[in-house]
């Protein structure tokens, strides 16, 4: 039935192998410095929210109140609003590399969210016990807080890398590449669905296989 | 070797303030295991984390040995805590690590080389009796085990002290015995001194030599468990006695039911030490001619000393009676007329 309304011989295979490989590209790229952003950035919420001391509460607003406007920010508002800003960064505001500003700008706050959550899972007992034993602060982070929470950090990992597939469909929107950009071009513009939807049946796939890895790596660390 | 000195702890801001403790003095000696027991927010678990400060008093001093810790930078303090284990109701281990990981995680903290923590954690496994548990994860333990991890991790920096925040009090009482018995012996081989909150009166009996009851933030009875133990001054005290003693209530309305005059009295006779295991009611009473029922009598032990309480019924005439109380009291430790 499908078959018989969308031609399937005019998808361009090859184009549509690159352009997979510049989504996983982007994903790749968006994901590590997401994580090399965004994990500080979560233990530093964590750290200041349950400090005595009145300086690292004022931090903890100030930062929790940064994070909330870029989460509250719909991503293609905050896209295209920061090209000035990915231009500087990275020389263009095009293809992959231009779409990798954007993307860690968006999914950063929103993993730190998560990291900042999976660390208050943290039994506290078990902080207490660590500190009683004479561990320092960064210790606490480095030997308890991370290995303690690390099946909620890979879920949160997971759960921002599913995301971020989908943002950088969006970022097609302004010329990203990819297979969202491809969507665009083909299926929108040029009313060639077939293209579409192979598009989108790629991307259900990278979703799918991506929650597994997550799923199992997850299981692989909880020991409770 | 610990001492507090004017303790004060108050939560709060200053709209609302509860005090936990109050100008709290307290000196516990070398060597010693002292139980601390109260009622639930009688203050002593401030007062027990106040020792390693993980709680700070808002103001009073914490003195370990000749250091004055309130004064010290957290980087000294981190260095003090080291020669302080600590041991948790809810043992706090590791979820992530094994066993052997866990006993080694005070070691790593201070970087010790591999073959010293391979040496010294196959020894604590050994003092607990956890050898063959050592690549377990603390899931696939009973609690009695995971607290037996918890005190040799607790153990493994050589304190010189082990703090105990109820650690028996998530325990059946069969574990709860094995746990204290370890507990005795840690003080006994390797000298090390203990301090110990509980609300079990159990507990102190056990293995305490010192005991001091908290009640509202300040201790309002303390000394040698013995003395505590058979005379109780304070309300507090007596509650937890009687809480232990399980047939309280019934023996209050089976005395209640007995008619007595003067020539039938009901008596509670304390024995402790040697005293406890000899006739000297049976002699006494061959002597002085009065006759006796016993309503209720204990022996126990309060950590080594053997002590036993009789509650009973004296018939006689009232100088016979007069007579058996003297000699009684010449050679046990108490007698009280109670009705």
């Amino acid at each position: 039935m499908l078959s018989a309304a969308v031609d399937f011989s005019n998808v361009d295979w090859n184009e549509m192998g690159i352009a997979t490989w510049d989504t996983v590209r982007m994903l790749f790229f968006s994901t590590l410095f997401t994580m090399i952003i965004g994990l500080p950035l979560g233990i530093l919420l964590f750290m200041t929210s349950r400090s005595d001391s009145n300086g690292s509460r004022a931090l903890y607003s100030v930062l929790s109140l940064i994070v909330n406007i870029l989460r509250s920010v719909p991503f293609v508002i905050l896209m295209i609003s920061i090209i000035p800003f990915t231009k500087i960064v990275v020389g263009t505001s095009i293809g992959v590399i231009g779409s990798i500003p954007p993307l860690v700008i968006a999914a950063a706050p929103f993993f730190a969210r998560l990291v900042e959550t999976s660390l208050r899972e943290v039994d506290r007992g078990v902080i207490e016990a660590a500190t009683a034993m004479g561990a320092s602060k960064g210790q606490i982070v480095g030997k308890v807080l991370l290995p303690e929470s690390m099946p909620g950090l890979l879920a949160g990992i997971t759960i921002t890398t599913v995301t971020l597939v989908s943002y950088t469909a969006m970022s097609g929107l302004i010329g990203g590449g990819g297979l969202g950009d491809l969507a665009i071009r083909y299926g929108y513009q040029r009313y060639e669905p077939s293209v579409m939807i192979v598009s989108v049946i790629v991307l259900v796939v990278l979703v799918q296989l991506l929650q597994m890895l997550g799923d199992r790596l997850v299981l692989k660390f909880s020991k409770k | 070797m610990i001492r507090l000195n004017q303790l004060t702890k108050t939560y709060g801001n200053k709209h609302k303030q509860t005090t936990a403790l109050q100008n709290l003095d307290l000196t516990i000696t070398q060597g010693e295991i002292f139980g601390i027991i109260g009622h639930s927010g009688a203050g002593k678990s401030t007062l027990l984390r106040s020792i390693n400060l993980l709680e700070r008093p808002t103001s009073g001093e914490v003195w370990f040995g000749d250091t004055n810790i309130t004064a010290l930078s957290e980087k000294e303090l981190q260095h003090v805590r080291r020669k302080m284990g600590m041991i948790f109701q809810h043992f706090n281990l590791l979820s992530s690590a094994t066993v052997y990981d866990n006993i080694a995680f005070p070691l790593r903290l201070v970087r010790t080389p591999k073959e010293e923590i391979e040496q010294k954690v196959s020894n604590l496994l050994k003092l607990v009796g956890l050898e063959e548990h050592r690549n377990k994860y603390p899931a696939q333990l009973s609690g009695g085990q995971k607290q037996r991890v918890g005190i040799a991790r607790a153990l493994a920096n050589d304190p010189q002290v082990l703090l105990c925040d109820e650690a028996t009090s998530a325990l059946d009482p069969q574990t709860t015995n094995s746990i204290l018995r370890l507990l005795l012996d840690i003080n006994k081989q390797l000298g090390i001194t203990i301090v110990l909150i509980t609300h079990e009166m159990h507990v102190i009996q056990t293995i305490c030599d010192r005991v001091a009851v908290i009640h509202d933030g300040n201790i309002v009875e303390q000394g040698p468990v013995t003395e505590v133990f058979l005379k109780p001054e304070h309300r507090v005290t007596r509650e937890f006695i009687r809480e232990e003693n399980e047939n309280a209530e019934l023996l209050d309305a089976i005395i209640e039911s007995l008619p007595t005059n003067d020539h039938a009295q009901v008596v509670k006779i304390n024995f402790l030490g040697t005293s406890t295991y000899e006739p000297i009611l049976s002699v006494i009473v061959q002597t002085t001619g009065v006759s006796f029922a016993i309503l209720q009598g204990t022996i126990a032990t309060m950590k080594d000393t053997p002590y036993g309480q009789l509650i009973v019924r004296f018939e006689g005439s009232q100088e016979a009676l007069e007579r058996t109380y003297r000699m009684i009291e010449s050679q046990v430790h108490e007698l009280e007329v109670i009705r």
